[in-house]
């Protein structure tokens, strides 16, 4: 019987073969939340009448939504998260002004790794399987139900094969890859499957692109965006991750339940519109749009690689006097890399405010929240009506090297309009 | 209200693609409290419903229902607006499973998610797996037979007590 890479992630955490639409408890290797989950699972723990996690060591705690503290309520949720992890001796709690964007932050701690399963109360969890890893995210009830037990139940998923033929254009990146494919495919096109990526044009990409096309997974409603590891995920995870690394792929002769091949060779860049990451058009076909916020960061776009790109076209550049560009580091250590190459001399000096690393206008938390009839062009994940603030404000979606060029030109604009 | 017997109510009607930032805006979770979070349920999608939802009332949507995050607070969000039941086409699978783990109905019957509009009247059966709308009887699909044990159980919390308490790993499938 031939296995797919999905199926032979869970057989390993299950401890024997699976078959596709089988229901199974699976060991937990990571099991995280931030301060908008956590606190609930915390409850309803404490309901389970569990005082403690089965392992400490393999939660992983990070308030990253609203902190720095907003207001009252959410330091009181931040709260709850620290104090929970002194009193349960758990490690890997990761404090402001040593954070990140959980996301951004788990990889580059090597805090997940190759062959893992992971579980997080956060729906961008699976970002993970660009690392080779089955990663999918849960609600905060699920979450405390495998701290308690250090399980989880899970459907195992058909796959969905997506091939991408031929080597990327300049300015063309994960999140072009990524915003084609839903616009292809529907904001449910994998519902309740794996979708797996593969082909010549992923395996060239960096691990930081990788995380942006699995992140986004869920957005066309996927249990999980998978990557088979490769010598650029070892390469990746040498020096960070703390286990041994599991390499699984795809059995030969495996075939995927649907298949989708595409040559992008001449792939513009993508953007999506209000109010579906589904919605896509290429930048060519979006007629101009002025726009009043450019942000640059998130989970799926706010790794070094992103702030290299966005830094080549701002260098030299100034922001558009109608535009408010804000870029946000997702990690402090992408943060600290971004000062010491001269990137944040580059948007300073371009006349863009600069963030500690937060989720905050990803989700119209804070800093950064958009008034009523504002438009935003946004490198993050979601569009969906009052996702950035008001609800008559609009967000567009799109990679780094759009976002830096729609902050110069203050419409939703080409690269190529910009740098060379 | 209880899951047994028949429940009567009124329909609240959207569409497709109802996602969890518009069931509770991102902006409000900084707390799960049940009377914050009826506050603000569908705000951002129907001002309307917060005004005049009653105790009973059961929302209808079609595809995709709660897709997006994986915020429990939207499933907990219409319990506490009083919600009995969602019947949707589909759902998107983290709000399925959240729904059940907090004891919030979801049923799946693409059939009456077609013809049903807001106000209609409707009658639910939970136990036996039927709607009534307008003189038509609609079976709903069934749960996959571990939920089922969950429900049973009253929902998750309860039912990791049970576990924990010995009962092992003796569901379907493991």
């Amino acid at each position: 019987m031939s296995r797919s890479l999905a199926e032979k992630l869970l057989a390993r955490a299950v401890g024997r073969e699976v078959e596709p639409g089988e229901l199974v408890w699976a060991d937990v290797d990571v099991a995280l939340a931030n301060d908008v989950t956590g606190p609930l699972a915390i409850a309803e723990l404490a309901r389970m009448g569990v005082e403690r996690v089965k392992d400490p060591g393999r939660v992983v705690l990070v308030p990253d939504h609203f902190v720095p503290n907003k207001d009252l309520a959410s330091a009181g949720q931040a709260q709850i998260l620290r104090e929970f992890a002194r009193r349960q001796g758990i490690p890997h709690y990761y404090e402001v002004g040593r954070m990140g964007i959980e996301h951004a932050l788990l990889p580059e701690q090597g805090l997940v790794g190759p062959g893992q399963l992971v579980v997080g109360a956060d729906s961008h969890t699976c970002t993970y399987g660009a690392l080779g890893a089955f990663a999918t995210g849960v609600g905060s009830t699920d979450l405390a139900g495998a701290w308690a037990t250090g399980q989880i139940w899970l459907k195992v998923p058909l796959t969905d094969s997506f091939i991408y033929c031929g080597r990327l254009p300049r300015w063309v990146g994960g999140k072009d890859l990524i915003l084609f494919t839903l616009g292809q495919i529907g904001c449910d096109g994998a519902a309740g499957r794996a979708m797996e990526f593969a082909g010549p044009a992923v395996s060239a990409l960096s691990m930081d692109a990788r995380m942006t096309v699995c992140n986004m997974a869920i957005e066309a409603g996927a249990d999980a965006g998978l990557i088979a590891a490769d010598q650029v995920t070892l390469d990746y995870v040498r020096g960070r991750f703390r286990g041994e690394p599991l390499l699984f792929q795809a059995d030969p002769g495996w075939t995927a339940s649907r298949v989708y091949e595409w040559d992008v060779s001449h792939l513009e860049p993508q953007v999506a519109f209000p109010h579906s990451p589904a919605q896509v058009r290429p930048v060519g076909a979006t007629g101009g749009v002025t726009i009043d916020q450019v942000v640059i960061g998130s989970c799926t776009n706010g790794r070094l690689e992103d702030l290299q790109v966005a830094a080549e076209l701002l260098r030299g550049r100034t922001v558009h006097p109608y535009v408010r560009l804000l870029v946000i580091p997702a990690t402090q250590r992408v943060y600290l890399e971004a000062v010491r190459t001269g990137l944040m001399e580059t948007f300073i000096a371009a006349g863009a405010a600069v963030s500690t690393p937060t989720c905050g206008p990803c989700l119209g938390a804070h800093g950064g929240v958009l008034a009523a009839g504002e438009r935003a062009l946004a490198t993050t994940n979601r569009n969906f009506v009052g996702r950035m603030g008001h609800p008559t404000s609009e967000v567009y979606l799109a990679g780094p090297a759009v976002a830096a060029a729609s902050a110069v030109l203050g419409r939703i604009a080409h690269p190529e309009e910009v740098g060379t | 209200m209880s899951i047994h017997g028949t429940h009567r109510g009124r329909v609240w009607k959207y569409g497709s693609n109802v996602d969890t930032d518009a069931i509770v805006p991102a902006r409000y979770l900084t707390t799960h409290e049940a009377a914050t979070l009826r506050r603000h349920c569908l705000e951002d999608l129907d001002p309307a419903f917060r005004e005049n939802v009653q105790p009973g009332d059961m929302l209808v949507a079609v595809d995709n229902f709660g897709c997006g995050s994986s915020r429990e607070h939207a499933p907990l969000a219409l319990k506490a607006a009083g919600i009995y039941c969602v019947v949707a086409a589909s759902f998107a699978r983290i709000f399925f499973r959240n729904a059940i783990n907090i004891g919030l109905p979801v049923l799946e019957c693409p059939q009456l998610a077609q013809v049903a509009a807001t106000g209609d009247e409707l009658e639910v059966n939970l136990a036996g797996g039927w709607l009534h709308h307008r003189g038509l009887s609609y079976n709903v699909t069934p749960y996959p037979e571990f939920m089922q044990a969950i429900i049973a159980a009253g929902g998750l919390v309860p039912y990791v007590r049970q576990r924990m308490a010995g009962g092992g790993n003796s569901c379907a499938g493991s």
